[in-house]
């Protein structure tokens, strides 16, 4: 009896690892079925791969900031998606007058994170605790950022064009194929911002500090911290992460109404599957989603093409099933 | 006492006579669609209120109900009473899928994880071809009893209002039941409930599963009253605006739904067109409301009475009968 128990606690995860082994068979045998040559399915398997790689980095930059917000304050930024549109939006602007893509980008995401940080401290700062309340609060702004921006930036789709430097693509070296080099820039910059935040957290004293205001908020208060200077400076990293977001994702996709709730979704489900709080986790969810969403819309078969978002659907399931708090979650 | 009981009775009576006080234009776009959108946010305070988790998928179910039925009746020619039948089943199981889903979580993460729920729905109706893709259905039929929703609104706003009125005595009756009571105790503390031998998963997914009924109806009748449904009903902003509405209302309180709905009408009728960007109003009136009075408009009605009770130096103040509180402390900081 026990073990039947046991078996029924395993088969989750047994089902789980079933279920990858699967979709890792399906997407080998549509790749190279043919063989490695030129001639199969190899190259756009590449291709495929490597947008799947650059999605996911720019759903890591995106997260990254939405988690780090939340490990430190216990705070959804249901805003999230708003801000990151907002400064794809700000950096569209400023290139349009003229202004070059590089310095467009620092003062969009400064932009964005000033208005995080207004945000932090008008709306969030007197209820701290009341996270329900917060989180709602969060939503009513994102609500108004959304329609403002459509006011002020109308509805058309629209493209920010890389800076020259980036603009070409490089042959990477396996079946004559080139890849545009901007898409692998935002690889390294998530990899940059994944090393940043780390070294930050883990070995300077403002890390100790955001370590122990995590798990202590009260007493790192009483050892004389000024808590509430370092809640507003992670506001102020967190929301300008979610404007860099948006330059390169206004750079690499592009800026329409509609695209805030998309990231907004992508940042929840990356940091669901990651869990909460976990930067490490944010990188893992965002592999997962970025690699399923792109493998999802070629190697699905062509009736259910349209049924890819279900994918997401169960790649959210089926973590929760497994691990209830995410892949690096811990329950406060 | 008296007046307390006949209180409702009156309300009722009241509502009743709309269509014959009102034009049809008020009794159309107004008064019955204030009570399908009070359909649909009263899920979300039965569950907020009594279950203590506040959902953002109820759209989403509001959604599927409203699809399936349109799709039954436009595509497969099914009777529309038959249709409205199914999608109202359909729409319970992903209610209970959605539930089993959630259960393990509380608080904001049940808000984040209902959320991607609710947008993962609106992508699927906004991608499959099946349901009409980013058009949507149009020209669903009503069953006969109904008739022309536009023209003579009155068959719609009655059916309306008595589903509104059966809904609320259910959900009072719920409430008093051993599952409510359960569900309750899991709202207050979730681990002596375990301790006591309740599963907490079980009494959430039921939980989920009695508000989607509610979202559900919602979607039949809300889709009947448009004759058309399209992703864009079930969007981002259709699940903020269902939240503002139970929030204006007073997320923890039934009957706040149905004010808040008829509020939100009112201004969505009579303002939009002086305000220009009405969902930039609405999103400061649920911010203003959340920093004024976290508890909406029922909640303010509740705060007035008990500070003239106790000026009056009268009886104990009344007890809260859902004691949650949005300014409480949620779990995580607990």
């Amino acid at each position: 009896m026990r073990s039947g128990a046991a078996l029924a606690r395993r088969a989750p995860a047994a089902l789980a690892i079933a279920l990858l082994a699967f979709a890792v068979a399906w997407v080998g045998y549509k790749a190279f079925g043919k063989g490695f040559g030129e001639t199969g399915n190899g190259p756009q398997f590449v291709i495929v791969a490597l947008n799947g790689l650059s999605l996911a980095a720019l759903y890591f930059i995106t997260a990254s900031g939405f988690t780090l917000v939340f490990g430190l304050m216990r705070v959804v930024n249901m805003a999230h998606g708003a801000l990151y549109l907002l400064g794809g939006y700000l950096a569209l602007d400023l290139i349009q007058h003229g202004m070059g893509w590089w310095p467009a980008a620092l003062l969009a995401a400064a932009g964005c994170g000033a208005l995080g940080l207004v945000m932090q401290q008008l709306l969030l700062r007197w209820n701290q605790g009341q996270d329900l309340r917060q989180a709602l609060m969060t939503i009513a702004v994102a609500m108004v950022l959304a329609d403002q921006m459509i006011v002020h930036f109308g509805g058309e789709p629209e493209t920010i064009t890389p800076p020259p430097a980036l603009a070409g693509a490089l042959s990477i070296g396996v079946y004559h194929l080139q890849y545009p080099w901007f898409r692998i820039f935002v690889m390294g910059a998530a990899v940059g911002v994944a090393a940043l935040l780390y070294v930050v957290i883990r070995h300077t004293r403002f890390g100790m500090v955001i370590r122990a205001g995590v798990d202590d908020r009260a007493m790192t208060s009483a050892l004389g911290v000024n808590v509430q200077l370092v809640f507003a400076g992670a506001f102020f990293v967190g929301a300008m992460l979610a404007g860099l977001g948006g330059v390169f994702g206004g750079t690499v996709l592009s800026l329409a109404p509609g695209e805030d709730d998309k990231f907004l979704l992508s940042s929840l489900v990356v940091v669901i599957i990651g869990g909460l709080g976990s930067l490490p986790g944010a990188a893992v969810g965002a592999f997962a989603l970025g690699l399923v969403e792109q493998l999802s819309a070629v190697y699905l078969p062509q009736a259910y093409t349209n049924d890819a978002v279900l994918l997401t659907f169960a790649l959210l399931v089926v973590t929760l099933a497994v691990r209830p708090a995410g892949f690096f979650g811990r329950r406060a | 006492v008296t007046a307390r009981r006949l209180a409702p009775l009156a309300v009722v009576v009241a509502l009743a006579l709309v269509p014959l006080v009102f034009s049809t234009y008020f009794t159309g776009a107004v008064a019955s669609r204030a009570l399908y959108l009070g359909l649909a946010a009263a899920g979300l305070t039965f569950l907020a209120g009594y279950g203590g988790m506040v959902s953002l998928a109820q759209t989403a179910l509001y959604g599927i109900a409203g699809f399936v039925m349109a799709k039954l009746i436009v595509s497969d020619g099914v009777d529309p009473l038959l249709a409205a039948l199914i999608a109202i089943a359909v729409g319970v199981g992903f209610g209970v899928l959605f539930g089993a889903i959630a259960s393990g979580s509380e608080g904001i993460y049940l808000l984040m994880l209902t959320l991607a729920l609710g947008v993962i729905t609106f992508y699927f109706f906004s991608q499959v071809t099946s349901f009409g893709g980013h058009e949507g259905i149009n020209g669903v039929a009503t069953p006969r009893f109904i008739g022309d929703p536009v023209r003579h609104p009155a068959a719609i706003y009655y059916v309306t209002l008595a589903c509104s009125v059966g809904a609320y005595l259910l959900i009072r009756y719920v409430a008093r039941t051993p599952f409510g009571l359960a569900l309750q105790g899991v709202r207050d503390d979730p681990v002596r409930m375990r301790a006591l031998g309740y599963s907490v998963r079980a009494h959430r997914t039921l939980g989920f599963a009695a508000g989607s009924v509610l979202a559900a109806l919602a979607g039949v009748l809300g889709t009947w009253h448009e004759t058309r449904i399209s992703p864009g009903t079930i969007d981002v902003s259709a699940t903020i605006q269902l939240l503002t509405i139970a929030v204006i209302g007073g997320l923890y309180r039934v009957e706040g739904a149905w004010i808040g709905a008829l509020l939100y009408t009112l201004l969505d009728t009579y303002t939009r067109g002086l305000t220009g960007r009405f969902e930039t109003w609405i999103g400061l009136i649920l911010l203003a409301i959340l920093i004024a009075s976290p508890d909406g408009i029922s909640g303010l009605a509740a705060q007035l009475q008990t500070r003239l009770r106790r000026r009056r130096g009268g009886g104990p103040a009344p007890l809260a009968e859902p004691a949650e509180s949005l300014a409480q402390p949620g779990p995580v900081a607990r």
